[in-house]
C-alpha cells in the first residue's frame, strides 16, 4: 500500500513537472494532455499501442491487488474467506436473503388486499437503458477470478430480483451491477445542409470502401436523376446488384424520387465503388432525416464503413489463405 | 459506350425540314402520387391499329399488330426478346413512341420526284431503336411500298462459317448462307408487288443459268434461293434492279429500305481468311451492294450525309405508365410488392426508365 501511495505522490509531481516542461498550466493538467505530451516528447514507431511509453495514474496501472486477508493471528478477517471467492458469494448472501429487507416484507407491511405490482422492464428508463456488467468487468469489481457458471447464477439472481415485486426498492442496489448502454444515441457526424442560389437545399457528403472513395451531392430537387462521373448511372453500372446498392438508403427511407444525386467515385473495383457510393449517399442523407430515422439507418447498418480490406499474402502461403500442397512425407 | 445507329432510308425525300422533335426526356418532374389510374385498361390500347392514322396523341398507348402482319413482314426483323414477349402475351402489342411517329410523318409527306432521304434512330442500348425502326416499316407495309428490311447488319460482318470467293468478282467474298436467308425473307415480305417488277437486264450465273430481260423479279429471288452459290451475286442484282427501277418516274412502286445496325457496314468485321488477315467489309459481297444502296463512297459513315437523326430516348413518365399498366394487365408482375406505388419507384429507379432494362427487371418480377 505504500508503495503504490509513494507511486501516486512520483505521479502527481511528474505531471506537475510535464505541465511546466510544455509551458502549460500545472494546475489543470488532464490525462489528454498528459498523453498528447507523451506522444510528443517521445515519439515511437512502434505499431502496438500497449508497447509505447506511458504516463497514467498508479491506480490504472497497477492491477488491483488485495491487502493480507488476516491479521496477526493469521485468523482471516471475512467470514467466507475460506471459500476462496468471499467477495463474490458475500455478494450473492447480500442480494438473496442479506442485510436489505426483504421484499416480502413490504407487502406484508402494506395492506395485503393491494395485488402486488410487478414493475416490467418496459415501464422503467433506468433499466431499458442500461445492460448486465460483463463477467471481465464483474471480476474487476469483486478484484478475484469469477468462473462462467459462478457468472450465470449472479445473473440468474438478479434477474429473479427484478422479477419480484415492489423491486424499485432495490433498484439502486441493482443499477450498480448494471452498465449503461451510450450508444443509443451517439451522434454521427451529420453533413451541413446548405442551400444553393435557387433555394434548393443540397448536402455533400464522403463514402469509402476498400480503396475506393466516392462524393455524393443530393439535392433536393424532385426528380430522380442520377450522374456518376458525368455519366449516366445505367450506363456506369449496367449490372443490377450495383444500382440495387445505391437504391437501398433512399428506398430504406422511402425518399426514392426526391433527390438528385450527383456523384463522384474513383478507384477499387465495380462492387467496391457502388459500395462507397451507398454510404455517402446514406451520410448525406443524415441531413434530411430526424434523430429516430438516422437510429433506424444505424441499426440498418447503412452508415457504418465496411472495415474489410484486402489481407496480405503471406510468405510460406500461395495466397492470404491458401497452403502450398501439404505433402504428408 | 459507343452509340449504335439505325438507319432508315427513303427514296424519295421530304419537302421541308422539319425541326427535331425529342420527347420529354420525363425525368424532370417528380412522379407526383401517379397512382396507378382505376380506369378501364382500354385507356392505354389504341384504338387505331394502322399506323397510317395514328396520330401524336396517341403517343404511349399500345396498338396492337395484326398477327397475319407479323409473319409476313416481319419473318426476321423483331428483336428475339420481342418475339418471346409476343408469344408469351399472345398478342404482338407496340408501343406509340414519337420517334416513330415522327419519322411516319416525314414519309406520309415525301415528295417522291427528289432524291431520298435518309433517317437515322440513334439513341442509348435499349432505348428502342429497332422497335422504332419495325413499327415504321410496318406502317410502310401498310401503304404497300416495297419494304427492304436488313434485320441486323451486324449479323453479317461477324461469325460467318462460310466465305466462298465471289463469282462475279474475285477480289470479293461471298457469303451464301446469310444470302439466301435473306432472300427467302424478302419474297416472304414483298410477294405480291415481286410479281409486278420486271427486270431490265440480262443476268448470267452459269454456262447454262441466266435470267432473261423482262422476267419477274420473283424469278430472281426464286433462282438465288435455289442456287446457293451464286445468292450473294443475286442480292446485287436485286438491289441493282430495285435501285434503278424505283428511282423512274414510271415505277408505280416505292421502296423503302431499313438496315437495322448499320455501322457495321463500315465498322471492323470478326471474320478471317484462311491465312488470319481480317476481312475488310468492303471485301463481302453483301455489304458491298448496300453500299450501293446507301449511296456513298465508301470514304465512311459520313457519306451517309446528308441524313435526318432521330433521337430515340427513354421512356417519359406517361410512357412508361402505360408499360407499367400493360404488365400488369398481362399479370406479368407476379411479385405483390411490385403492384405498390413503392414497387413501381423501384422499378423507375433500377431501370431509370429505359425499356430493355425495364423489360429485363420485370422479366423475374
Amino acid at each position: 500500500m505504500e508503495y503504490i501511495k509513494k507511486q501516486v505522490e512520483e505521479f502527481d509531481i511528474g505531471k506537475r513537472h510535464l505541465a511546466n516542461m510544455m509551458g502549460e498550466d500545472p494546475e489543470n493538467f488532464t490525462q489528454e494532455d498528459i498523453d498528447r505530451s507523451i506522444e510528443y516528447l517521445f515519439p515511437s514507431g512502434l505499431f502496438e499501442k500497449k508497447a509505447r511509453p506511458l504516463m497514467k495514474h498508479p491506480d490504472q496501472v497497477f492491477p488491483k491487488q488485495r491487502a493480507i486477508q488476516w491479521g496477526e493471528d493469521r485468523r482471516p478477517f471475512h467470514f467466507l474467506f475460506y471459500t476462496g471467492k468471499q467477495s463474490y458469494y458475500t455478494l450473492m448472501h447480500v442480494s438473496t436473503a442479506g442485510s436489505r429487507k426483504s421484499p416480502s416484507s413490504f407487502q406484508n407491511a402494506s395492506s395485503p388486499l393491494l395485488p402486488p405490482r410487478v414493475i416490467s422492464y418496459s415501464d422503467r428508463h433506468s433499466l431499458s437503458a442500461s445492460r448486465w456488467l460483463k463477467k471481465e468487468e464483474l471480476e474487476e469489481l469483486l478484484v478475484e477470478n469469477i468462473s462462467i457458471q459462478d457468472y450465470n447464477r449472479f445473473i440468474q439472481l438478479m434477474e429473479s430480483l427484478l422479477s419480484m415485486p415492489y423491486c424499485t426498492i432495490e433498484e439502486e442496489f441493482v443499477l450498480r451491477y448494471r452498465q449503461n448502454l451510450e450508444a443509443q444515441s451517439r451522434k454521427q457526424a451529420m453533413p451541413v445542409l446548405e442551400r444553393d442560389e435557387r433555394g434548393v437545399a443540397f448536402s455533400t457528403a464522403d463514402g469509402r470502401r476498400k480503396t475506393s472513395d466516392s462524393t455524393v451531392t443530393l439535392r433536393d430537387c424532385g426528380s430522380g436523376r442520377i450522374t456518376i462521373n458525368g455519366r449516366d448511372y445505367l450506363q456506369y453500372f449496367p449490372v443490377l446488384q450495383d444500382r440495387e446498392q445505391l437504391m437501398f438508403p433512399l428506398q430504406f427511407m422511402g425518399m426514392l424520387g426526391r433527390f438528385d444525386l450527383e456523384c463522384t467515385v474513383s478507384g477499387g473495383g465495380r462492387s467496391s465503388q457502388a459500395g462507397a457510393l451507398r454510404l455517402a449517399i446514406s451520410r448525406g442523407l443524415l441531413s434530411f432525416l430526424s434523430d429516430g430515422e438516422m437510429e433506424n439507418m444505424r441499426q440498418a447498418g447503412l452508415l457504418t464503413p465496411d472495415p474489410r480490406v484486402r489481407e496480405r499474402k503471406k510468405p510460406g502461403q500461395k495466397k492470404a489463405r491458401k497452403k502450398f500442397t501439404w505433402k504428408k512425407r | 459506350m459507343a452509340l449504335h445507329r439505325l438507319s432508315f432510308r427513303l427514296r424519295q425525300t421530304v419537302t421541308h425540314v422539319r425541326s427535331l422533335h425529342t420527347s420529354g426526356c420525363g425525368q424532370q418532374q417528380e412522379a407526383t402520387a401517379v397512382e396507378s389510374e382505376p380506369e378501364p385498361f382500354s385507356v392505354f390500347r389504341a384504338q387505331e391499329n394502322d399506323p397510317a392514322c395514328q396520330s401524336e396523341k396517341l403517343i404511349g398507348q399500345y396498338y396492337t399488330l395484326p398477327p397475319a402482319h407479323i409473319k409476313t413482314v416481319f419473318p426476321h426483323g423483331l428483336p428475339p426478346r420481342y418475339q418471346q414477349q409476343i408469344k408469351t402475351f399472345n398478342e404482338a402489342c407496340m408501343m406509340v413512341r414519337s420517334p416513330a411517329l415522327e419519322v411516319i410523318s416525314y414519309l406520309k409527306k415525301t415528295d417522291f420526284s427528289k432524291p431520298a432521304v435518309r433517317y437515322i434512330f440513334y439513341g442509348m442500348k435499349g432505348s428502342g431503336k429497332t422497335m422504332s425502326l419495325c413499327h415504321a416499316v410496318h406502317f410502310c407495309y401498310t401503304q404497300g411500298w416495297l419494304v427492304l428490311h436488313i434485320p441486323d447488319a451486324h449479323l453479317w460482318v461477324k461469325n460467318c462459317k462460310e466465305l466462298l470467293p465471289s463469282s462475279y468478282n474475285t477480289s470479293r467474298f461471298d457469303q451464301p448462307l446469310q444470302a439466301t436467308e435473306w432472300l427467302r425473307n424478302f419474297r416472304i415480305t414483298n410477294e405480291p408487288l415481286l410479281s409486278k417488277i420486271k427486270t431490265k437486264q440480262r443476268y448470267i450465273w452459269t454456262k447454262r443459268e441466266f435470267t432473261e430481260e423482262g422476267a419477274a423479279l420473283g424469278e430472281l429471288v426464286d433462282q438465288g434461293i435455289a442456287r446457293v452459290k451464286s445468292s450473294s451475286d443475286v442480292v446485287g442484282a436485286v438491289i441493282k434492279e430495285l435501285r434503278l427501277q424505283s428511282g423512274q418516274p414510271e415505277s408505280d412502286f416505292r421502296m423503302a429500305v431499313a438496315v437495322d445496325g448499320v455501322n457495321a457496314l463500315w465498322g471492323r468485321s470478326t471474320i478471317k481468311k484462311e491465312d488470319k488477315s481480317s476481312v475488310d467489309p468492303e471485301e463481302l459481297t453483301l455489304v458491298y451492294n448496300l453500299r450501293k444502296l446507301m449511296k456513298n463512297d465508301w470514304r465512311g459513315f459520313d457519306s451517309m450525309d446528308p441524313f435526318i437523326p432521330v433521337s430515340v430516348p427513354n421512356y417519359s413518365e406517361k410512357e412508361f405508365e402505360s408499360c407499367y399498366l400493360y404488365y400488369m394487365d398481362r399479370q406479368w408482375l407476379q411479385h405483390p410488392q411490385s403492384r405498390t406505388e413503392e414497387g413501381k419507384k423501384e422499378i423507375i429507379f433500377l431501370s431509370n426508365k429505359n425499356p430493355s432494362m425495364m423489360d429485363r427487371i420485370c422479366a423475374f418480377l
